[in-house]
């Protein structure tokens, strides 16, 4: 069996060097052992090819049908599986990559083991209705993940989580931030990855609850590679082995991912880290013959057009929280191999190139891992797409690579992980700022007069007192932290008993890491709060009911953002502290604590919700977006800003992510667009020379966006990046596009 | 204060602001900072607010200085650093020369934005790795109604920084029909023609960002019916100068 197996993957693997992927299922050191580094700059790159120009032009047409509605079309008659649908194209005769999520392009699934509250609602806000025979499977017949996480919820997760004290929590939806490895079809075929997950499966045995979980899950992973092998079938290809060329390598790639898009409707559905990997293949063929550069470009831009038309149902509500209509297809692409070495490639210039060849868009999430020590010739091409597009994110390659190694990848904006050997836990986030004046108001919500949160003692001050405020903020921190690990507890127990990630979880080792996302938001509101108690005189307004309402502050105090230890170190503090609350409790499946300051566009929501703050900031003003400092609080220039936010501690505290956001206008940057690919490198390498973690940046005209705002129409592309991810800058609500422009943008006198 | 009288004569700075981020003032992302006051006038200035040397805004002293613009060194890269303006930094001369010592001591690019107007000694000079002087107008006429102030002291400047061979790079402000045509700008590159050592010209188009502060500060604005420049036109008289 073995030796009839191997000689058909000699053919596929002709050329390649290096054993120990052979031997064992190991994407990472075949990387290691066949890339090529390209350190050249990017005059090797082809335009747009005659066939991607005509499927472009058809997903255009397609594209400006769906933002008229916000929704072209959904199966109301299927529910969510790997193989519910028949093949689906857009454009036959010019397509080289295929596979849709469903028959048609752009149209939505259903996918009830979430829960079906959320699928009907979301049907409903589009005027439509599920097939009554489909539901009652679900409300009838079986449970949804929904229905067994409100089964176990304590009635302290119900207060936080309505309150809007915690939110965002995956207890209704797909949890998402897993990748699977989608690379290992690709490079094994099918067969091969079943038969090692038999294997595993034969090794374990059944002496615990765990193993006996674990021994059904591997059931379940084998019987969804057999169904990805079925869905290709229908596409007409055969991914039961290798493929054996570029072409295929891209399509079986595809295939995996297209699976568990199929499968998932998980908040981020990221991609992983493909793009090196695939340059092998590409080089293969370039080599023998077999493949031009254009046609090389064509496979990529076809891709990438894929991964575009990702959509997942969804409730005008989440869409407030997380505005745009994003599906977080993240992708990393460049970082190092070791010191020396870095992991560019032909593809990495390639994948960032489609970004000129497709214009402009926010999926999928191109994320560049950036070091100094990446050739200088890429990063000069980053810069350049970026000042060009606003669509990139960079992620400091230097801070994560001693963590993770070197074939890490980004789900959703900022969360790294081992691709195939970790898997995450998303947890959304938890709101700090509302926690500061629950320590003040004895657990009471300054907006609804409801007790949240029980044994916290009242303040009674005229003044705030530093040292006060500071003790009670920690109980309640504290207080808080337990609740949110119980609800986390909770929501992941269910999500693995009801709506367990089969065909993801096949693309991983089987005893894989987990790692528990906790996330905070409000973090700048709380480091200025602190610091004006501290450093200022605040007096706390208190209404009728004798809830402090709002706060009088005499006198300045220094503000997170503007490079100043005072209050900086007070912002690192409470990351570290509320972090250590969070370490205190044992995790689901002895999971690993993260912790991120990421609000997504959330930031937006989670200030509607929240009452006055000690920094000035008003009733419902938005917070800003992750680890950014307040809108123009940051008053020294922009350098400033980025080096308070590389102060916050991502090693040991807050290892899922510290996003930040960065603007500023073209004449800003530079005199000559020369310098201004000079100076965003530099500034790219300054900041994450400091050990910080994420930028977002954006090199835009405030003008334009207010212009953008009024005129819709005129910018059908413009794409900018917001917390941890991009967005059609048409697709945010009003409140968002506003509270985008009110940004600090960094000029320039 | 009072301490400060104590110690051993320690220069001061007058500080009108800092631009951590300076990408438009020498090669580089530069640590940028404004010294306060002016012996100038000129119609077109957007920072009045930084005319009088009297009035305290900041003060540091050298080392204080230095300590902050070397939080910056990361994004310098052997290209960037910091440039000195104003406000006309040679009005607080001696401060100047000890913020260029230490930071050559931490091996940090210098460069000084100037019209030029003071005295520059040798020390500082040395300590100068570019100057970056704003030829307000070449005409003599002209630029003491354009800035208030005689030409002597600009030319005694240009003079020393040439008998110096310091790397330089010109500047002028374009106004709406005053200096905006081919015939001005050409007048310009024939003028730098005749120096050593220059870089780089680079023309910028006037703005009237600041008639705001102009009127918060109850001062006439002498250019309130200019238009701003437009930048396009400005890139393409500046391409005359290549």
């Amino acid at each position: 069996m073995k030796t009839k197996t191997q000689n058909i993957e000699v053919d596929a693997w002709e050329g390649f060097k290096g054993s120990t992927w052979k031997d064992n299922i190991d994407v990472s050191n075949f990387i290691l052992e066949n890339f090529k580094e390209y350190r050249g700059d990017d005059s090797f790159l082809a335009d747009i090819s005659p066939k991607t120009a005509k499927v472009l032009a058809r997903v255009e047409s397609l594209l400006a049908k769906e933002a008229k509605t916000g929704l072209l079309d959904v199966e109301t008659k299927a529910v969510s599986g790997i193989n519910t649908f028949k093949a689906g194209f857009i454009d036959k005769k010019n397509e080289v990559v295929f596979g849709l999520q469903t028959d048609k392009p752009l149209k939505r699934i259903v996918n009830l083991y979430g829960g079906t509250r959320m699928a009907e609602k979301a049907l409903e806000a589009y005027k439509r209705k599920l097939d009554p025979s489909i539901g009652k499977h679900f409300v009838e017949f079986r449970k949804t993940h929904n229905d067994g996480v409100f089964d176990a919820y304590t009635p302290e997760i119900r207060k936080a989580r309505s309150a809007g004290l915690i939110t965002g929590l995956p207890d209704a939806y797909g949890r998402g931030r897993i990748i699977g490895d989608y690379r290992r079809v690709a490079l094994y075929g099918i067969d091969r990855l079943i038969e090692e997950k038999k294997k595993d499966q034969l090794g374990i045995d059944v002496s615990s609850e765990e193993n006996i979980r674990l021994r059904e899950e591997v059931s379940e992973q084998i019987k969804a590679l057999g169904e990805v092998k079925k869905m290709a079938q229908g596409y007409g290809f055969d991914i039961s082995k290798p493929a054996t060329c570029a072409r295929e390598a891209f399509q079986w790639l595809y295939f995996a991912y297209l699976a568990s898009v199929k499968e998932n409707n998980g908040a981020a559905m990221s991609l992983g880290r493909t793009s090196t990997f695939l340059d092998i293949f590409v080089e293969r063929d370039l080599a023998k013959g077999l493949l031009t550069e254009a046609e090389a470009q064509e496979l990529v831009d076809q891709f990438i057009i894929k991964l575009r038309l990702v959509r997942h149902l969804r409730t005008p509500e989440y869409d407030e929280i997380y505005a745009g209509d994003p599906t977080w297809v993240t992708e990393s692409v460049a970082g190092m191999a070791n010191d020396k070495k870095s992991l560019v490639t032909k593809n990495s210039f390639r994948y960032l190139h489609s970004l000129v060849n497709l214009k402009p868009s926010p999926e999928p999430n191109l994320t560049v891992l950036w070091s100094e020590k990446l050739p200088a010739n890429f990063k000069k091409f980053c810069a350049k797409i970026s000042i060009l597009t606003d669509a990139i994110q960079y992620e400091g390659d230097e801070v994560m690579r001693p963590i993770y190694g070197n074939d890490y990848a980004i789900a959703c904006c900022v969360s790294a992980m081992q691709v195939g050997k970790q898997m995450q836990f998303f947890g959304a986030r938890c709101n700090l700022a509302k926690a500061l004046l629950y320590s003040l108001n004895g657990g009471v919500d300054e907006k609804s007069g409801k007790q949240v949160v029980d044994g916290l003692a009242k303040c009674t001050d005229k003044t705030l007192s530093f040292d006060k405020v500071w003790k009670n903020y920690q109980k309640t921190l504290d207080k808080v932290a337990a609740t949110y690990v119980d609800a986390m507890n909770i929501i992941h127990f269910m999500h693995d008993k009801y709506a367990y990630e089969r065909e993801q979880m096949a693309l991983h080792d089987t005893k894989v890491e987990r790692l528990m996302a906790f996330g905070a938001a409000g973090f700048s509101v709380v480091a200025d709060s602190l610091s004006a108690i501290k450093f200022a005189k605040v007096k706390p307004v208190r209404n009728e009911q004798d809830i402090i309402t709002d706060f009088e502050v005499e006198g300045d105090f220094p503000k997170y953002g503007n490079d100043d230890d005072r209050v900086d170190k007070l912002a690192v503090e409470v990351a570290e502290f509320f972090f250590g609350c969070l370490k205190k409790h044992k995790l689901y499946r002895d999971a690993k604590h993260t912790l991120s300051l990421l609000t997504i566009t959330s930031n937006v929501m989670y200030g509607k919700k929240t009452g006055s703050t000690p920094d000035g900031r008003k009733s419902g003003e938005p917070f800003a977006p992750g680890a950014n400092p307040m809108h123009n609080r940051d008053c020294s220039g922009a350098l400033c800003s980025l080096n308070s936010v590389a102060k916050i501690p991502y090693c040991g505290c807050c290892q899922d992510g510290i996003s930040n956001t960065f603007s500023i206008v073209p004449e800003g940057l530079g005199h000559d667009e020369k310098s201004r690919i000079n100076n965003l490198v530099n500034i790219l390498d300054g900041y994450f020379a400091q050990h910080a973690q994420h930028l977002n940046v954006n090199v835009l005209n405030r003008e334009l966006l207010i212009d953008a705002m009024n005129n819709p129409w005129k910018y059908p592309n413009l794409t900018i990046r917001v917390s941890g991810y991009a967005v059609n800058f048409n697709r945010l609500s009003k409140a968002h596009q506003q509270e985008v422009i009110a940004r600090t943008f960094h000029e320039n006198r | 204060m009072k301490n400060l009288k104590n110690q051993k004569k320690e220069v001061q700075g007058n500080i009108a602001g800092f631009e951590s981020m300076g990408l438009v003032d020498g090669p580089g992302v530069r640590f940028v900072v404004f010294l306060q006051g002016c012996p100038l006038r000129c119609a077109y200035c957007h920072n009045p607010e930084m005319w009088n040397a009297r009035e305290e805004k900041f003060l540091t002293t050298p080392q204080e200085l230095v300590e902050k613009i070397k939080r910056y060194q990361p994004y310098f890269k052997g290209e960037g650093g910091v440039t000195i303006s104003g406000g006309e930094p040679l009005m607080q001369a001696e401060f100047v020369t000890e913020v260029f010592k230490l930071c050559k001591a931490e091996g940090i690019h210098t460069c000084l934005d100037t019209s030029g107007c003071g005295e520059a000694t040798d020390e500082l000079l040395d300590n100068t790795d570019l100057v970056i002087l704003d030829v307000k107008e070449l005409d003599e006429n002209r630029y003491e109604s354009l800035v208030a102030q005689k030409m002597d002291k600009f030319n005694a400047f240009l003079a020393k920084c040439q008998e110096k061979h310091k790397n330089m790079w010109l500047r002028q402000v374009i106004v709406p029909n005053y200096n905006d045509s081919k015939e001005s700008v050409l007048k310009l590159k024939n003028f730098a023609k005749n120096l050593q050592n220059i870089q780089k010209i680079e023309l910028l188009p006037y703005h009237d960002m600041a008639k705001k502060k102009y009127k918060q500060l109850g001062i006439a604005y002498r250019l309130q019916d200019v238009p701003a420049m437009d930048k396009a036109k400005c890139q393409e008289l500046e391409r005359l100068l290549k």
